[in-house]
């Protein structure tokens, strides 16, 4: 068995899940303390002391569903067990499986949310439409069992017999639809003896939130570290010895503690200065995808501070702060911005150039050291030219300068970005297209070394 | 409940009232065992701090708490030294006795101000040590916490180290808003407690409200279960879900109809921008059966 789970631990390993001596030293621990003929608390024992994360917990679920099948069927086929499915419905027993039967069983197990039945039963359909007809593709296979069986959620047409039946709830379709994914993959991995190629998770976090108010809660909350992190570090720490006042009343104040020596000095508090923040936003079409995610960061941004200027750009500038201010629904915001913006009546193509030209003539004798200026683009200029120097001027004059661009650093400079001639001039440009990575950007900006990806 | 199985874990603490589902009763009961601390994480409100309480109870121990916040450091979480005691001890020995003796008296444990970290430690009689919102503390705290929660001792440097004599029982939570380091992580046993099953959320409302007729508390927890399907920036969590029980009662309600969910739904829900979803998607839906029946 030791053997057995270290086997299990390599594979998390591999996976990227970060297991060590003392967390295996654990769940050896933990394992002498449970019982082990209950596999509820065998996984729940192993769960606690390897996986520390919900991502972990995640993998671990996954490969342990797969690690422990997988190690049965090498034992079984040693010993020469072959697998038969007895007694597993009432349907069951036949060659052939009567596809009403089987649907009504289904529709039964799912309404007592039995799982091991269901798990059952998710193998007999499997079975029943023959592994050799599969198209090979997990997802679609589950899709078209699904639809033979005649299940789908909400309201059920009556029975032949003119009964009514009960409606199908979505959660327990999608149990019964992630049972019959677990036995295809388990199926597939026995066929091809191969575990599949690592999971696309890596593809998952790169979607764009899709502007579901939960994504917009977790911009929110790097937003509301940012602010922290901008409000205490960099210039306003700067110095900070130097010029400190001796507050005389309180040191005598406090000097009566100590018999009236004063011990300890006391200084006039300083007060942080709030900082000014300037974020020119990108609308363009090139980064439509990325403008919703933008926005809400702007969105974020504006109920984080107070002083922030912010400005939407496709061919000219034009300042939104006032949008924001006076409107607290993200979605009206939205819409308020694409369509009174004052950025609609033109070619819809991106001209940074002009976009610095306007922005340093409008705003440059408001920008000062304290200021931190954002650009939220992707550097593409549709082969204008991209007056870089102006960049530069806008750079110095301005205390700090971020870019975040919603492309991959892969695609910078291809293509009409010219993402190098800016970057040269930024305090920190960035990838950031999910909220992981504008806490990254946060992170960085606070001197933090950046998280792992 | 010291002894045992992870079955009679779950009973003491549903003798106390709190219904932990199998993993939380497994960690619970392995966190005894193994003598580890549990990090326990989830959404706001899903009963995190409560199982702390509940174990602290279940066992007879005293419950100590740390409440995290950001800033909080070694003198408000572990030791300070009673600055004017001493200097009064100073001033008072100053003629009689020989410096040295001041200089080692006036740093003994007579003049250290117990914080909790430390009356958890030295504490004669065992207790349970609650670390709450470990995710708003910042790194440098974690990595004070290090020493503790592996060894269960404290190092003062004037006094050298103080081991624990009786093993606390010790819980921190976190809300997930920050990542926490691996090294902390390695310490601990992990529990992620997320919101409860259908039948298990109608027995703790049940529980906390006893006096709720069994239909009215699966209507409630139907319609907080719907609520929670949409996307809110704050999902109701189990706290709200008895708080709102707890309204119905008072308001002497029978059913959860449209009228009594518009009137009562600023208990649940609790941002503007939700109440508005809620009230189109919830209420509407509310409405209709209603009349489908009459």
């Amino acid at each position: 068995m030791a053997a057995k789970l270290l086997g299990f631990c390599e594979e998390l390993r591999g996976e990227g899940v970060a297991v060590g001596t003392s967390e295996l030293l654990d769940a050896f621990a933990a394992l002498s303390e449970v019982d082990w003929t209950s596999r509820e608390d065998f996984r729940e024992a192993l769960a606690a002391t390897i996986a520390k994360s919900q991502d972990d917990r995640r993998v671990f679920e996954l490969l342990f569903e797969r690690y422990f099948f997988r190690s049965a069927e090498a034992e079984a086929v040693q010993h020469g067990v072959t697998e038969h499915q007895e007694g597993a419905t009432p349907a069951g027993e036949g060659e052939r499986f009567d596809m009403s039967e089987l649907s009504e069983a289904i529709r039964e197990a799912m309404e007592a949310g039995d799982d091991d039945r269901m798990r059952d039963l998710a193998r007999l359909a499997i079975a029943a439409f023959g592994r050799a007809e599969g198209s090979g593709v997990v997802g679609v296979d589950v899709q078209r069992i699904r639809r033979t069986l005649g299940l789908t959620a909400g309201q059920q047409p009556p029975n032949e017999d003119g009964s009514e039946r009960p409606p199908i709830d979505r959660e327990q379709l999608t149990g019964f639809e992630r049972h019959l994914r677990r036995e295809l993959e388990r199926d597939l991995i026995e066929r091809t003896e191969t575990l599949p190629p690592s999971r696309p998770l890596a593809e998952l976090d790169r979607a764009l939130p899709t502007s579901p108010t939960q994504d917009l809660a977790a911009v929110h909350r790097a937003v509301s570290q940012m602010k922290r992190r901008l409000a205490t570090l960099g210039h306003e720490q700067r110095g900070r010895k130097k010029g400190q006042m001796v507050d005389v009343r309180r040191t005598m104040r406090a000097s009566l503690e100590t018999g009236g020596v004063p011990l300890r000095l006391r200084y006039r508090p300083k007060r942080p200065r709030r900082p000014e923040i300037y974020v020119l936003c990108d609308v363009s079409t090139s980064v439509t995808s990325a403008s919703v995610f933008f926005l809400s960061v702007l969105h974020a941004l504006h109920d984080s501070f107070r002083k922030l200027r912010s400005f939407v750009f496709i061919e000219r500038i034009s300042e939104v702060t006032e949008v924001f201010e006076h409107e607290r629904d993200f979605a009206t915001i939205a819409q308020r911005i694409s369509s009174e913006g004052g950025v609609a009546d033109v070619s819809g193509y991106t001209d940074y150039g002009r976009v610095w030209l306007e922005f340093l003539t409008e705003i440059s004798e408001e920008l000062d050291p304290r200021s931190t200026v954002i650009v939220l683009g992707d550097a593409r200029t549709n082969g204008r030219e991209p007056h870089a120097e102006v960049f530069a001027q806008v750079a110095e004059k301005a205390g700090r300068l971020f870019w975040l661009n919603p492309e991959p650093k892969l695609y910078w400079n291809y293509g009409d970005s010219v993402m190098a001639a800016y970057e040269r001039h930024c305090d920190g440009a960035f990838e950031c297209w999910t909220t992981k990575h504008l806490e990254n950007f946060v992170n960085v900006v606070a001197g933090a070394a950046p998280t792992p990806e | 409940m010291d002894n045992g199985s992870v079955a009679e874990v779950k009973e003491a603490l549903a003798g106390v009232g709190y219904l932990a589902d199998e993993p939380a009763a497994l960690v619970s009961f392995l966190a005894q065992k193994l003598d580890k601390p549990v990090l326990v994480e989830g959404p706001a409100g899903v009963g995190k701090t409560e199982l702390a309480k509940a174990l602290s109870r279940a066992t007879g121990r005293e419950l100590v708490r740390l409440q995290c916040y950001e800033g909080l450091d070694e003198a408000k979480a572990m030791y300070e030294w009673n600055y004017r005691k001493q200097l009064l001890r100073i001033q008072a020995g100053g003629s009689q006795g020989e410096w040295e003796d001041v200089q080692d008296d006036i740093f003994s444990a007579d003049f250290l101000l117990e914080r909790p970290l430390m009356q958890a430690i030295a504490s004669p009689e065992p207790v349970v040590l609650l670390i709450d919102e470990i995710d708003k503390t910042d790194q440098e705290f974690e990595a004070m916490l290090l020493e503790l929660l592996s060894d269960f001792q404290i190092t003062i440097p004037e006094l050298g180290r103080i081991e624990a004599t009786t093993m606390p029982i010790v819980v921190l939570t976190s809300n997930d808003s920050r990542e926490l380091t691996e090294a902390l992580k390695r310490r601990c046993l992990y529990l992620w407690l997320d919101y409860p099953e259908l039948e298990r959320e109608m027995e703790i409302v049940r529980l906390h409200a006893p006096d709720l007729p069994e239909t009215l508390a699966r209507r409630l927890v139907e319609v907080i279960r719907m609520v929670r399907s949409l996307d809110l920036k704050k999902p109701p969590s189990i706290a709200e879900s008895i708080d709102w029980a707890r309204t119905l009662l008072l308001m002497g309600a029978e059913d959860i109809d449209q009228e009594t969910f518009t009137q009562s739904m600023s208990i649940i829900v609790k941002h503007r921008t939700d109440i508005d979803l809620v009230a189109e998607r919830v209420g509407v839906k509310l409405a209709d059966p209603l009349r489908a029946e009459s």
